[in-house]
């Protein structure tokens, strides 16, 4: 009896633990706001908010409106809406879990839903129903909480622990083969993958010396982060089988080094080499993660047109890429192109490019042109203030509070776009400078190699800004060299060196 | 009055209006770069002129030069603006080049009671344009130097292309503003390099 009675307190005891385990997720999912999706695409990224409800997660219409700029109309009387972008519709109504998406059926998780004044959609929406009549692809990679548009490269990256040591033994997997560039630091091992972003699987905690393997700030970075015990990391780099592989060992300390070590590159020399204390999740903002390329021109403004033929706006479009490849491979940067093929873009378009996708540098690319054949060699402007532009430069920021979500108000400084770049000024003569050096070392310069004049572009790009003319195409062996391989790497090499150089200024004015 | 004394007259008037707008010149700002003074047009014979400073390209095209042209006299500084402006549009004196682009014609011009100046210009100022950023800044700054060195009351100058505002003429310089004169794209008429100007000062004009 006494038998009987303990076990059946045990097993009530386990029927109720086992209602509690059950029912906690489902509580806690209605309760918990989940993670922001994270939109990729060319244009770079942010955050879209989505909702939970009855265990799906759902994301307003309003929001996909203003996203993907599509049109969304609601019919009262049919109780559903209709989305149109560009001439198709998609149908949807809020007692069906499907969609008429230009006149196919596609199916839903669940109907969209009423919540207040806004439509609420499946997060599915996304790729099933406007993916179809979407012109760049759409694709939901739910677990990695990522939303691609169009063609990214997001290779999937896993990491595991081959031998907890010590020497801990780990490898990192990129999946399929994709180039990366391997930083290490007393504290940390850093990983900057050439994709747009990544699709983590990280499954372990803590292991032997490792304290964790996490996303970084970029969505294509992975910090390697070690503890305290830990030594100096050595990693080497293999591709194999369309996966590239990072083997990673980490020694234990006899005593921790002063530097790191030599053979391996290292990026912020103000990085911690001491034991300083590190706040989980809040690593140090490099001070150049973005670069901004404006290859000049484009479409039917073709720049200045050779006597040859060579038109501004191809070699500019040739140079960027050029760049890109170097900055991409060389430094893990996130690269902005304002135009990645031959189409007009706005001066205003590209500078928004540059502003929104909060680049810490933008060079503008262009080639010069004169009414007598004589002038030659490469020039740097970078942007003259005016009378408004002074009195913005000397005057502290306008703050205005904002109303935030959730409640309160943050203060957010305003400056008027078209003087945006006032406040930068002389962070664009440095780079002029630095600029002007690496290019004399490589291609023939003006006469004038520095300039400065009331640039359009650069007068709204709030960040350091310069605008190069790389030669002189009326010129004709200016014209006929800057059609050749040889100009256009040394130019592309010379903005590299330079951007390496004024990274390290950036660094030492943003230190304490 | 005899018609004979009217005439005689009215040429006196004429040639003072001709003496007083010359010496109001001689005391106005002037641009640095000493400008040319070989490169004169012929004035219509009879017609009361001005001398002004009109800016082209050297022949090298790097640098704008000051030359001294004579425009036809007018009785109020709009007026005189117009007479100016259209005689920068004409072909430039040899051995200089004319930076704005052919057939470019003046279609307004006025000035603001702060000093701004407005020239609207036809669309061949765009549309015929070669490009390039130094090209372009040498366009903008041959009106805007022009404008601001002969008429004392003009500070910044502002483009308009067909009665609008424009961003820019050929894709780089920025002339949604008015602008002030740059003297750093001058060079002057005896071929010395272009560069910042020697001090605007008053012993600077008297020497001159």
């Amino acid at each position: 009896m006494s038998r009987w009675r303990v076990t059946a307190h045990t097993r009530v005891a386990f029927v109720i633990l086992l209602c509690l385990i059950s029912g906690a997720p489902q509580q806690a999912q209605d309760a918990t706001v989940p993670a922001p999706l994270m939109l990729v695409s060319k244009d770079g990224r942010r955050t879209v908010p989505t909702v939970t409800s009855s265990g799906r997660e759902l994301i307003a219409l309003d929001d996909v409106a203003s996203l993907f700029q599509v049109a969304v109309r609601e019919d009262s009387l049919a109780g559903g809406v209709t989305i149109t972008y560009r001439g198709k519709t998609i149908i949807a109504s809020a007692d069906q879990p499907m969609a008429s998406v230009d006149g196919r059926i596609v199916t839903l998780p669940s109907p969209i839903t009423r919540n207040g004044r806004r439509w609420l959609v499946p997060i599915e929406f996304l790729p099933r129903a406007l993916g179809p009549i979407y012109d760049q692809r759409i694709d939901l990679r739910r677990a990695a909480r990522l939303l691609l548009v169009g063609d990214m490269r997001v290779p999937r990256v896993s990491a595991r622990v081959d031998a907890p040591g010590p020497p801990t033994r780990a490898a990192v997997v990129i999946s399929p083969a994709t180039p990366v560039s391997v930083m290490t630091d007393a504290s940390r091992v850093v990983l900057r993958v050439e994709a747009d972003a990544i699709e983590p699987v990280f499954p372990f905690g803590a292991t032997g010396l490792i304290d964790s393997v996490r996303v970084g700030d970029q969505p294509n970075v992975v910090f390697v982060a070690l503890n305290r015990q830990a030594g100096a990391a050595k990693t080497a780099i293999a591709t194999a089988d369309n996966t590239t592989r990072v083997v990673i060992e980490v020694p234990m300390a006899e005593a921790r080094p002063a530097t790191p070590d030599s053979k391996l590159p290292t990026t912020d020399p103000r990085l911690p080499t001491t034991e300083s204390p590190r706040l989980p999740g809040l690593e140090p903002r490099q001070a150049l993660q973005t670069l901004a390329i404006d290859p000049g021109h484009g479409g039917d403004e073709v720049g200045v047109r050779g006597a040859s033929g060579l038109e501004e706006k191809q070699l500019t479009l040739d140079v960027a890429r050029r760049l890109r490849g170097l900055v991409e491979r060389g430094l893990g940067v996130r690269v902005i192109l304002t135009r990645d093929d031959d189409r007009m873009v706005g001066i205003d378009e590209r500078a928004a490019a540059a502003n929104n996708g909060k680049a810490d540098l933008l060079l503008s690319l262009h080639a010069n042109g004169a009414l007598s054949g004589s002038p030659s060699g490469a020039e740097v402007f970078y942007d003259r203030l005016d009378r408004e532009g002074e009195a913005v430069r000397s005057a502290p920021a306008a703050a205005v509070a904002l109303p935030v979500i959730g409640g309160g108000t943050r203060n957010i400084d305003v400056v008027p776009w078209e003087l945006a770049q006032a406040r930068h000024v002389e962070a664009s003569a440095m780079l002029a400078s630095v600029l002007e050096q690496e290019l004399r070392q490589r291609v023939p310069i003006g006469q004038r190699p520095i300039q400065q004049g009331p640039m359009r572009l650069l007068s709204a790009a709030n960040m350091p800004a310069v605008l190069v003319e790389m030669a002189y195409l009326t010129n004709s062996a200016q014209e006929k060299a800057a059609a050749g391989e040889e100009f256009k790497n040394a130019v592309a090499q010379a903005l590299y060196n330079a951007i390496v150089r004024f990274r390290g200024y950036l660094e030492e004015t943003a230190a304490p | 009055m005899s018609r004979r004394a009217k005439g005689y007259l009215i040429a006196i008037v004429v040639a003072a209006a001709g003496v007083t707008w010359s010496l109001t010149r001689l005391l106005s700002p002037e641009p640095s770069p000493a400008p040319a003074s070989a490169a004169t047009a012929a004035p219509p014979v009879g017609t009361a002129h001005i001398t002004a400073t009109l800016y082209y390209v050297s022949s090298d095209g790097r640098a704008l030069v000051p030359v001294r042209r004579d425009v036809p006299a007018a009785t109020s500084v709009v007026d005189q603006g117009r007479q100016i402006l259209n005689v920068q549009l004409q072909a430039a004196p040899q051995p200089y080049v004319q930076v704005i682009p052919k057939g470019t014609t003046l279609r307004a011009f006025y000035v603001t009671e702060r000093g701004d100046a407005f020239v609207d210009l036809s669309g061949d100022v765009v549309s015929a344009h070669p490009g390039g950023s130094l090209t372009e800044l040498l366009t903008v700054y041959a009106i805007v130097n022009t404008v601001t060195s002969n008429l004392p009351a003009v500070q910044r100058v502002q483009l308009l292309v067909e009665g609008k505002e424009v961003d820019t003429i050929a894709g780089h310089v920025d002339v949604r503003r008015p602008l002030e004169r740059d003297t750093t794209l001058v060079r002057d008429g005896r071929g010395g390099d272009a560069g910042p100007p020697p001090a605007k000062t008053q012993d600077s004009k008297l020497k001159k």
